[in-house]
């Protein structure tokens, strides 16, 4: 299945909650202000690295765009898709779960 | 891709799909516990498999002792106890979230069944939608 | 593929809306077909015609609006949670119909797919 996050990490549990659901090879992405667990050298870094290792993480390239977040700041191992990718995980995966 | 359930030929209607409806947020605070009971209730009309799940804050939707007069909102947790006369029986809580708050099933006002974070998630699986609030 | 989408918050407070509109979108450039996009709690408030962002910004209910128009995508606001905010056909922007939460329901039913944007 697909999970969606989009609040950060910082602000919500939405992201703890997603990762305590998604099973070893579900789809993840991350969006709008969920895009913020992406990054490298946080807090949230080695949970997430973790995350990825075992899940199908992926972050939408506009969202760390507008939020000046470069790509070599994004965890190794997270895919950086736009919104046409976003569009084929949802083909993809089914159900899709957006944890708010 | 989750399937459509095939049903017996006997039986009026299309095809019966997995609806979950997943809520996570405290009632009054805001107005998404209260707007999802809604939606819970029609889909009761529409003869769907539909199960509601109360995880995070979302347990506290159903505790007993709602007094709500005081801050003039309507009290909705008693509309949870008319889910079951539209065959809406699949109630589940997190373990994880009750044992967090310091919450048990008697605490509730329906019955409910208590699941691990590990069992719905393989629930959620094998569902054609999840609505969540 | 037939991809339902929910729209839980109004334009502008929250990216939902945008983020919602760039999936339709994608989704119809890559050939999938949106059948309906339901909008609940303060989703209704994409469809106020009253919405004047400034000019230099988008208009996201003219956007949304232009998606029915060129694509014949359904944009159905909730009559319960419409009537609470205040949005009547009176205010209904273009592109958009008022109606009970049954259409999203049956767009669940339908398409292969439902995503959910919200806060």
């Amino acid at each position: 299945m697909l999970h969606t996050v989009n609040k950060s990490p910082f602000e919500r549990t939405a992201l703890a909650a997603c990762l305590r659901y998604a099973r070893d090879g579900d789809a993840v992405l991350l969006y709008e202000d969920g895009v913020y667990a992406a990054r490298k050298a946080a807090a949230t870094t080695p949970d997430v690295a973790a995350a990825a290792g075992r899940l199908r993480m992926f972050v939408l390239g506009p969202d760390l765009a507008a939020r000046g977040v470069a790509a070599d700041q994004v965890i190794d191992g997270i895919g950086i898709v736009d919104y046409g990718g976003f569009v084929d995980l949802v083909a993809e995966n089914a159900p899709v779960q957006a944890w708010l | 891709m989750a399937e459509p359930v095939a049903i017996p030929e006997d039986e009026p209607g299309g095809d019966v799909r997995k609806f979950m409806f997943v809520n996570r947020r405290a009632p009054y605070g805001t107005i998404y516990a209260l707007e999802a009971l809604e939606m819970v209730l029609i889909t009761g009309a529409f003869d769907q498999d539909v199960t509601v799940v109360f995880l995070d804050d979302g347990v506290f939707q159903i505790v007993k002792g709602q007094d709500t007069k005081a801050i003039n909102m309507k009290n909705f947790s008693p509309t949870f106890r008319a889910l079951e006369g539209y065959d809406i029986d699949k109630l589940y809580v997190e373990k994880e979230s009750i044992e967090a708050r310091g919450l048990t099933p008697e605490d509730f006002v329906v019955p409910v069944k208590v699941l691990t974070a590990d069992e719905l998630a393989g629930l959620m699986a094998e569902q054609h939608v999840i609505i969540s609030s | 593929m037939k991809f339902g989408v929910l729209v839980s918050e109004g334009p502008f407070t929250h990216q939902a809306s945008d983020s919602a509109y760039h999936f339709v979108k994608a989704a119809i450039d890559k050939g999938h077909e949106v059948p309906r996009v339901f909008f609940y709690h303060d989703g209704v408030n994409n469809g106020n015609r009253l919405s004047s962002p400034q000019q230099d910004d988008r208009n996201l209910i003219k956007l949304w609006g232009q998606l029915a128009k060129d694509h014949g995508v359904d944009l159905v606001i909730c009559v319960a949670a419409a009537l609470r905010r205040g949005i009547k056909d009176d205010v209904l922007a273009e592109g958009f119909r008022i109606s009970g939460l049954g259409q999203l329901i049956e767009v669940g039913m339908e398409a292969d797919r439902l995503v959910t944007f919200g806060d």
